[in-house]
């Protein structure tokens, strides 16, 4: 081999190594800030966790002990209502969208709901600030939960549809080839093989708006005590989080840690259960 | 096909699921509706381009509203930060689908969801008390202090070395859209045809040869999708910005000083807003939101569908 040739070919080799070497370091370099900031919310969060953190309401600054009993139970009330308000209309269009295909309306519902998913989530805040809180003439969780819901529709929609796609063709066919109408089909047989799909899709809906503060902000708004009345402003796991984060108390640091550690726990776990409901079913 | 849905049952079932299905088309005209009405107070009083290009934002004195230090905010954010995400997000999605064993390329994806579903304002928290005061400390003051001895006309640009600034902002978001660029570009990548591999290997290309040769090109609309996407998130992104940006509206911005953004003005001030004004210029800035960020997501789409029916032609 001439050396010219020997020489183009190692300096191929060294471009192919440098590319290696470089693809392995932006690997590792996209979850750096990952791993420190589970690394820390563990270090931090675990050692102000203990039982009254869920057992008993906030206090006041100064006074030590206490928990954030208030703004956990108000999470699953915000978000489940949330979810009850999205469900109708995004486990709808996920059907239409899937078992129509050829609907005049289907592309422009996947570009909607595609569009919805990227927006901003507090502009479903605003929206909500605008439907429910003033004509109701005040904050209230059922604002915050319409927020949520806004934000969950378009999710839904997208997640049915992808999991009814990945119903076999067959049933449809068995179903349509005993005579059934085709309302029959998709209630009685699609949906059912495809229970699992689904439920992963809400569970994963679950979890994201769980972890949103941002349209609660003007909406739920915050309660330091327990709320159990939707009609009243009521506390959020993230929202206290944020409160305490931008609080000048050292107690109130701490807490936002172990408030930051449970909210991710409550978040992976949804997700991890709903990978199980996807194997299980 | 069309006799399917003859039947009366089908007919009222198809129609009662438009009904529900139609809420995603009302959810996004009624949010451009009520933004605008919510918004028209403050747009018509300033104009709609005198909003936008507006430098002042005075609330308390002289009463007038330009959205300019805000939408320049997001800009230089959103952008700074999708620049710094782009070339990890890439190379993650370069090895979880090629080159990972697969049970390594498995942890990447459930590690990137993670990310993504990781809250943020747990990111916002570790940014607060972590991320800020540790570059004040170590890239700040040391950095404003060379700078000061030895490089003078540098100074007005670093500004002052808070902790709380543009700079954390633009740190600690590139790791919140990593996984929409990551995701897509990974399965943008994983349907490029074998046959492409294999025709370049066969010449005696490289790995990276191959990559650059045979596979990027042909998936570079999934790529370019997943950065729209994760420009869209970061435009977005409102919690962690707004604790570590440090809230200032004041121009000209500075690397380390304070800043704000479209999102972080409404999530700041929309409680504490008396005035009808400006309320109504909040749900303006939110207005001016909802057109960027449908523009910015309408042409991720768009990208998309065009790489979708790419991909099927040559298949």
């Amino acid at each position: 081999m001439s050396l010219e040739k020997e020489l183009a070919l190692r300096r191929r080799y060294r471009v192919e190594r440098l590319m290696m070497a470089l693809i392995a370091l932006g690997t590792l370099l996209a979850f750096l800030i990952l791993f420190l900031v589970l690394a820390y919310a563990f270090l931090k969060g675990a050692g102000a966790l203990n039982l009254d953190f869920f057992l008993k309401d906030m206090r006041p600054p100064g006074e030590t002990g206490g928990g954030l009993r208030q703004a956990i139970v108000g999470t699953l009330i915000v978000d489940g209502l949330g979810l009850l308000i999205a469900l109708p209309f995004g486990l709808a269009a996920g059907i239409l969208l899937a078992e129509y295909p050829d609907h005049p309306i289907n592309p422009y519902l996947r570009l909607l709901s595609d569009t919805l998913n990227g927006m901003p989530a507090i502009l479903f805040g605003l929206l909500a600030f605008i439907l429910v809180v003033k004509p109701m003439g005040g904050f209230s969780g059922l604002s915050g939960a319409f927020a949520l819901g806004f934000l969950m529709i378009p999710i839904l929609a997208r997640s049915t549809e992808g999991v009814l796609s990945l119903v076999p063709r067959e049933i449809r066919e068995a179903g349509l080839a005993l005579g059934l109408p085709r309302w029959r089909v998709i209630l009685s047989l699609v949906l059912p093989t495809a229970r699992a799909g689904l439920i992963t899709g809400v569970l994963l809906a679950f979890a994201r708006a769980a972890g949103e503060a941002a349209p609660l902000l003007f909406t739920a708004f915050g309660s330091p005590l327990l709320e159990l009345n939707p009609l009243k402003p009521i506390d959020t796991l993230p929202l206290r989080l944020f409160a305490y984060a931008i609080s000048p108390y050292d107690d109130w640091h701490q807490q936002a840690w172990a408030a930051g550690l449970v909210l991710f726990a409550l978040i992976t776990l949804t997700s991890l259960l709903a990978r199980l409901a996807s194997r299980r079913f | 096909m069309k006799r399917l849905y003859s039947h009366f049952g089908d007919r009222v079932f198809a129609a009662f699921l438009l009904l529900l299905g139609l809420g995603v088309v009302v959810l996004a005209l009624l949010m451009a509706y009520e933004l605008y009405r919510g918004g028209s107070l403050a747009l018509n009083r300033f104009g709609l381009l005198g909003f936008a290009l507006g430098r002042e934002w005075d609330p308390v004195i002289q009463k007038t509203f330009g959205a300019w230090p805000y939408i320049l905010g997001t800009v230089i954010v959103s952008l700074s930060s999708l620049f710094l995400s782009f070339f990890p997000a890439l190379a993650t999605a370069i090895f979880a689908a090629e080159y990972a064993p697969r049970w390594l390329a498995q942890g990447l994806n459930f590690l990137l969801d993670l990310m993504a579903a990781v809250p943020s304002v747990v990111y916002g928290l570790w940014g607060i008390f972590i991320l800020a005061p540790w570059l004040r400390d170590h890239v700040q003051l040391p950095l404003y202090m060379w700078a000061a001895e030895h490089a003078s006309w540098l100074v007005p640009f670093l500004g002052v070395p808070t902790g709380y600034g543009l700079m954390t902002a633009i740190l600690i978001l590139p790791s919140m859209i990593v996984p929409f660029t990551a995701a897509l570009a990974r399965d943008a990548i994983a349907l490029v045809p074998r046959e492409q591999r294999e025709a370049a290997y066969a010449l005696g290309a490289t790995r990276w040869e191959v990559m650059r040769l045979a596979i990027l090109p042909l998936a570079r609309g999934g790529i370019v999708a997943g950065a729209f996407l994760a420009l869209a998130r970061a435009i977005g992104e409102t919690m962690a910005v707004t604790m570590v940006i440090g809230n200032s509206h004041k121009l000209p911005y500075t690397l380390f000083g304070g800043a704000a953004t479209m999102p972080s003005v409404i999530a700041n001030e929309f409680t504490e807003a008396v005035e009808d004004l400006h309320l109504s210029a909040l749900i303006a800035v939110g207005f001016l939101l909802f057109w960027v960020s449908m523009a910015v997501n309408f042409t991720a789409a768009w990208v998309l569908r065009r790489q979708e029916r790419l991909v099927k032609g040559a298949v």
